[in-house]
């Protein structure tokens, strides 16, 4: 036992046993034609949530296959109690809202052909208000920490991600996943330099064996296939380099302070895959660009994101609250209605990493608990779908 | 610590630190720490550099390996005084 074991969230407990922080009723558009009747469905029916997106047409093989993952789910997510999917055609509508149906929450899909918008727009509505009804009388209830899946991802990375935030992080994993939560790490991108540690990092050496072979995929297959200069002039960026990061070496060393001293992790997942091995930590092939990671993650099944940022990333999600920490003074000073976490106090030396990870602990609690983050309280709700290459 | 660092190191091997405050002038007496284990030195700020960018703790020739966690971050591509600004102006990655 430690001092984390007996803490507990009041969270909603759906149907598959999985423990969400938000209560969302989600209007899902299969592709993006049928955006424009899921954004007119959650401007009828108030308390739903419309996640607009630009796929979903002729997309085929492994590209399709990520998208319906990351469609089925973001709909399947804990912290969305019901769906309503519209696309324009029924079949993989019904594939879509099937494989949401399978985590046992309500869902109702509509397609709109033969019908048009109007008619689709109307069916839609009733639905959607019969979940907000339905959805809104559900309880909050004690749930254990250990319950949540915590994703992170950091960016507008400088050196103080690599001092301050990021260890901030990694004090946190190694606190919580001991005590049984789970967690998601990636941006295969941004481990370029420190590979090498990576692949010690893995719990074994058949795992780390998996995760190189995955990376080097990742630089032969893109970047190498599609190189300008360096990492393309994109690692590091230039809001990296303004920040004081030099090189990618010195960025990923940074970056992989987000899983602490002495977290391992357990297995390696396709983009918007769920863990299926077990509690404990897990690396996301991903990429490092802030909102694509992030929806992916949440994909996945994380319902918390912890967001480490240097210069100032203001990246958030439509259904997980996205904490951000900070130890740049200047960052806190200029963009503080932006920073949930701030760990500055590091810098000076005023504040301990341990101490720094405990205020993340609480400020999950927090939000666990209903606290709406910075990025939620301003309305930022980046739903970035990844595409692997183009459609047919 | 009473006095707030200028510039903060993360391991003895490194070779180049961080500014951590804003506003640093050249000619500034640093107070330096090195966060591995808390332990101070002073070093002389040659050049106005901004928060989040590196110094040179030594004397840094063309070719040298820049550390900074203890590990390999790039090469050196320009000559660095100690004390001097340490960026994609005079370092690089090895790789490409």
């Amino acid at each position: 036992m430690s001092k984390y074991s007996n803490i507990t969230v009041q969270g909603y407990r759906r149907e598959n046993g999985r423990v969400g922080v938000r209560n969302h009723v989600l209007i899902l558009p299969v592709d993006d034609i049928s955006n424009a009747a899921c954004e007119a469905v959650a401007n009828n029916v108030k308390g739903t949530l419309a996640i607009p997106h630009a796929y979903g047409r002729l997309q085929f093989g492994e590209d399709l296959e990520l998208h319906f993952r990351t469609m089925i789910g973001t709909g399947a997510n804990p912290n969305v109690a019901a769906v309503v999917v519209i696309g324009i055609e029924p079949g993989w509508t019904k594939r879509i809202a099937d494989g949401i149906r399978e985590t046992g929450k309500p869902v109702a899909e509509f397609s709109i052909e033969q019908k048009g918008d109007f008619e689709t727009i109307r069916s839609a509505s009733w639905k959607a208000k019969e979940f907000v009804h339905w959805s809104t009388e559900l309880q909050r209830e004690e749930c254990a920490l250990n319950e949540l899946w915590i994703s992170t991802k950091c960016g507008e990375s400088d050196t103080t991600t690599g001092l301050g935030s990021c260890p901030t992080v990694g004090n946190m994993y190694d606190k919580l996943l001991p005590e049984g939560i789970t967690g998601f790490f990636g941006e295969t991108s941004e481990i370029t330099g420190a590979e090498h540690i990576c692949q010690k990092r893995a719990i074994n050496e058949e795992v780390g064996e998996r995760w190189y072979k995955m990376w080097k995929a990742y630089q032969d297959e893109v970047i190498f296939a599609h190189q300008t200069d360096d990492l393309s002039d994109s690692q590091p960026t230039k809001g990296n380099i303004e920040g004081g990061l030099t090189t990618i070496e010195e960025k990923a060393l940074g970056n992989l302070e987000k899983i602490g001293r002495t977290s391992q992790y357990i297995d390696i997942l396709e983009p918007a895959e769920a863990p299926n091995s077990g509690k404990g930590l897990y690396f996301m092939d991903s990429s490092s660009a802030a909102a694509e990671c992030v929806t992916l993650m949440a994909a996945g099944g994380a319902v918390i994101h912890t967001f480490p940022t240097g210069q100032g990333n203001v990246v958030g999600n439509p259904i997980v609250p996205v904490i951000k920490i900070t130890a740049n003074p200047r960052t806190v000073r200029t963009m503080s209605e932006h920073v949930d976490v701030d760990v500055s106090g590091i810098l000076r030396r005023e504040k301990t990493i341990d101490e720094a990870g405990d205020d993340l602990i609480e400020m999950i609690r927090r939000t666990a608990n209903g606290r709406h983050t910075a990025a939620e309280a301003l309305g930022h709700r980046e739903f970035s779908m990844t595409k692997l290459y183009r459609s047919a | 610590m009473s006095e707030i660092p200028h510039l903060l190191v993360h391991e003895h091997a490194d070779n180049v630190g961080v500014v951590v405050v804003e506003g640093l002038t050249a000619g500034t007496d640093m107070l330096c720490c090195v966060t591995h284990d808390n332990s101070t030195f002073r070093l002389t700020a040659g050049a106005d550099v901004p928060i989040g960018h590196k110094i040179a703790l030594k004397d840094l020739k063309e070719g040298d390996t820049a550390t900074k966690y203890g590990e390999d971050i790039g090469k050196i591509i320009a000559d660095i005084a100690k004390g001097g600004h340490v960026h994609t102006h005079n370092c690089k990655t090895k790789r490409w």
